[in-house]
């Protein structure tokens, strides 16, 4: 089954992403809980804004680090899991 | 004051260090009041609550705010007693939110108007959690001590979804309502909850109190956390959002719950006087705590004696100090082993290990046997607290 890059991905209502000096990294904060994401967690989770879909957000990060070998299915692979974990919906 | 324990023989010298660098406060609650209207008889509030100090001003509680998030704390509750009775909440939840904390209201629903949930949203309140005291309205009213109570809360359960937050519900359960756990969790998948916390009561506070009346035997535990899984199994098929946590009261473990993440390790409490806890249960423990009036977080968190008290490994006594387990779980929770031993360096009685792990296993047998009813156990409310304050 091949990933549809169509799909924009928003956090789900609740989550925030934000960046934490103390922590120096990015974090997805929920009720009552807290994920620390690792860097390449958090330049993805940096683009999610409800505007980009998938497509865009590889091109981004692509244009950003060129020749990274398959950056694209990481993307699809981490929005495979945020959207099993219910932290954001893809539409 | 306790024996520290530092000048036993070091047994596990080289393995460990005995003070391992201290974590950042990731975690604050913030006990606003101790007022609350209802009477829950498994509070965790201390039974002498009638008799604590003035309440923090609310410029004293946004100090306290900005202090811990600039020393990395991200997620605030707000909590109490009821913490709607404060009339400065939206101001704090204001406040909060600016300086960049995840805010979480966990309230019991009552005092909630459809005007306050629009209000705190417009302040930048990220999340409510409401608790419910059981699935029908009888059991409820009848543990909530109060009539109203749970229409009130299935009302505002409904505006905090229409309100668009993510909702957490929390039921505290006990022998008097575990057996219509899957119509608790039919109400909350119902009502639309991201999150349903099954609680198995933990015996601290008021709970402590009244535990014989609480605890549920192993047969309805066990049916509980059955029953749990099977909706678990179900949702997860439906790929439906809602998550259900079941925590089970440690009195059936045969190893203590890492209780806290460890001693000053994550979680830092203040109650409504300003007393600063590493857990909400400590403040019956008899160790000096120390005051947000007195000091700035910064100290209270890195050199107070109270928050320093606990961590590490080297004021463990047998048999923790030479287990194998302590880093899993810091020997189990230190109110609990003082509560159940009179020395809160001891292992948690939970523990098989424990000398005093018999307390524990009388307290099962008599769960097996328990007769009281609701209505015979001890209300969480002024009188009840100034009684015992007394005794």
């Amino acid at each position: 089954m091949s990933f549809d890059r169509s799909k924009t991905p928003t956090w789900r209502t609740g989550y925030r992403y934000q960046y934490e000096p103390a922590q120096k990294g990015h974090v997805l904060l929920y009720p009552e809980g807290m994920i620390k994401l690792n860097e390449s967690a958090a330049l993805i989770g940096g683009l999610i804004d409800g505007e980009r879909d998938v497509a865009a957000i590889i091109a981004e990060l692509d244009a950003k680090f060129p020749g990274v070998p398959e950056l694209g299915e990481d993307i699809e692979q981490f929005m495979e899991v945020a959207r099993a974990q219910h932290w954001i919906e893809l539409a | 004051m306790l024996s520290t324990g530092s000048n036993l023989p070091d047994t596990v010298s080289g393995t460990l260090p005995p003070k391992p660098e201290i974590g950042l406060p990731l975690w604050l609650l913030a006990e606003l009041t101790y007022r609350c209207p209802l009477q829950c008889p498994y509070c965790s509030n201390p039974l002498d609550f009638a008799e604590q100090g003035k309440e923090l001003s609310t410029e004293q509680w946004i100090k306290v705010f900005r202090e811990a998030r600039e020393m990395g704390a991200a997620q605030l509750g707000f909590s109490g007693g009821e913490p709607l009775v404060r009339q400065d909440l939206a101001e704090l939840i204001a406040e909060a939110r600016k300086l960049g904390f995840y805010t979480n209201l966990i309230t019991s629903g009552i005092g909630l108007t459809e005007q306050k949930i629009s209000d705190f949203k417009k302040a930048g309140l990220d999340h409510i959690q409401i608790s419910f005291q059981a699935s029908d309205e009888q059991v409820n009213n009848l543990l909530a001590g109060s009539k109203k109570a749970f229409a009130q809360k299935l009302e505002m359960a409904r505006a905090v979804k229409a309100h668009g937050y993510p909702m957490v519900l929390n039921f505290v359960t006990h022998r008097h309502n575990i057996d219509k756990i899957d119509r608790i969790i039919e109400l909350c998948i119902a009502l639309e909850a991201d999150f349903v916390e099954l609680a198995t009561c933990q015996f601290y506070g008021w709970a402590q109190l009244n535990r014989v009346g609480l605890l549920p035997t192993k047969e309805q535990l066990v049916r509980a956390e059955r029953v749990t899984n099977e909706y678990r199994a179900r949702l997860e098929a439906e790929g439906h959002p809602c998550k259900l946590i079941f925590v089970t009261p440690d009195y059936y473990e045969e190893r203590p719950k890492a209780c806290m993440n460890g001693w000053g390790s994550i979680f830092l409490t203040v109650t409504p006087d300003g007393t600063a806890l590493p857990c909400h249960g400590a403040r019956q423990m008899p160790v000096q705590f120390p005051n947000v009036r007195d000091h700035s977080m910064q100290h209270i968190w890195y050199d107070s004696f109270g928050f320093n008290r606990f961590r590490g490994y080297d004021w463990m006594p047998e048999p923790c100090r030479s287990c194998d387990e302590k880093e899993k779980d810091f020997g189990g929770c230190r109110c609990q082993a003082f509560m159940l031993t009179g020395d809160a360096s001891n292992a948690d009685p939970v523990c098989s290990k424990s000398q005093h792990h018999g307390v524990i296993l009388k307290a099962r047998e008599e769960a097996e046997h328990a007769t009281q009813t609701i209505e015979q156990l001890a209300f969480r409310n002024e009188r009840n607290s100034r009684l015992i304050a007394k005794s």
